[in-house]
């Protein structure tokens, strides 16, 4: 429901338990991290979480507008960042960069990926880049509406299955399935959910490469969440990647990595020599 | 016959057969939806032939002639 009055309310008919918090996003319990490609219900769905107001500016050096905001849900505090709408987290374009950065050094507790129910061949794609970094997802299958519209029937139980994380049908326009998401949110967050994310197998050689690099990287980065990802992408021959690994464009995320050195990169360097 | 997708017409579908791309524009071209296999429609055309508009996957996506150029297709009669 658009333009729904219940910024202060316990409860609402179309929101449950949510109560918006805007600009007050200091000390929260949770961070939310809003993902998908462009032109899916992001933005829509970040206004319904938050509210009206939020904290807009830039990502820093960059371009591109950054979206805060904060709200509770059955007690819990959560912000929430509007990602730009990408539709891969792999090639170079400032958007994907920043998107790419904040899920992989952002730590978010939730990564939620937007998608449009009518073009799920095309959404799928960021969806399983998302999976290959991070198994704390969330799909909000939204425009169910204009599925439907279309003729079109989505099975989000087997799509759940066979991703192997919760899938949660939506309007999000008329605010059909936020309750729904955000309980499946806090279960994540809380670990009452485990999900099993599909991932795609890798060639033996290329594994063997992988597991090489492994023991450099998490030596080199103790506190990145996803080493693996990091070693796929290096051998990919990244040049983003091995851009943010090099600036200090990670210090500006939530959690900043331990300072780099040139010379931790140079072993690194040897390392990919194989 | 396979030819490139710069050569179709506006209105005109055909399936994509093969990217001659590498590295990371081969990537972009891609996660953009232009995989082999996939039916491409061409949605709008410049009158220079530079950019052109695709549907694919569902959705509207442009690009440069250059890179319809090395998009090797086969056409949908
Ligand atoms: N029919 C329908 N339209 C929606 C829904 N959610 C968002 N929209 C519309 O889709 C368009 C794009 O939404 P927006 O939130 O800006 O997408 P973003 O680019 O992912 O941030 C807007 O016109 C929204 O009003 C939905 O569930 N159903
Ligand atoms: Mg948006």
């Amino acid at each position: 429901m658009a333009g729904c009055q219940c910024a202060q309310a316990t409860t609402c008919s179309s929101h449950g338990n949510l109560i918006r918090l805007g600009v007050n996003i200091r000390d929260f319990d949770y961070l939310i991290a809003l993902a998908g490609n462009p032109n899916t219900g992001k933005t829509t769905l970040f206004n319904a979480l938050s509210g009206l107001r939020q904290h807009t500016g830039n990502w820093p050096g960059k371009t591109v507008v950054r979206s805060e905001g904060a709200f509770r849900h059955n007690g819990y505090k959560y912000k929430v960042v509007d990602l730009p709408g990408t539709y891969s987290l792999l090639s170079t374009s400032e958007d994907e960069e920043i998107a790419r950065d904040f899920i992989l050094f952002g730590n978010p507790d939730c990564v939620v990926v937007v998608v449009d129910a009518t073009a799920l061949e095309r959404n799928l794609n960021l969806v399983l880049q998302v999976l290959e970094i991070t198994d704390r997802v969330v799909v909000a299958l939204n425009l169910m509406d204009e599925a439907e519209r279309k003729g079109m029937f989505v099975d989000a139980r087997k799509l759940a299955k066979e991703l192997g994380v919760p899938v949660v049908p939506m309007v999000a326009r008329e605010g059909k399935g936020t309750d729904h998401l955000l309980q499946t949110v806090q279960d994540l967050v809380t670990g009452n959910l485990r999900t099993q994310p599909r991932r795609i197998e890798l060639d033996p050689h290329i594994e063997e490469a992988v597991q090489q690099l492994l023991p450099h990287l998490k030596n080199l980065y103790p506190n990145l969440s996803n080493h693996r990802w990091l070693a796929m992408r290096l051998l990919e021959g990244d040049p983003s990647i091995r851009r943010a690994i090099l600036t200090d464009s990670l210090a500006q995320t939530e959690s900043p990595l331990a300072p780099q050195k040139e010379e931790d990169m140079s072993e690194l360097e040897a390392a990919l020599e194989v | 016959m396979p030819i490139t997708l710069a050569e179709l017409d506006r209105g005109q579908r055909a399936h994509i057969v093969e990217l001659r791309l590498h590295g990371l524009e081969r990537r972009r071209l891609m996660d953009l939806g232009f995989t082999p296999g996939t039916e491409v429609e061409v949605a709008m055309k410049a009158a220079s032939g530079d950019p052109i508009a695709f549907v694919v996957r569902n959705t509207q996506i442009a690009l440069r002639k250059q890179q319809a150029e090395n998009i090797i297709v086969e056409p949908i009669s």
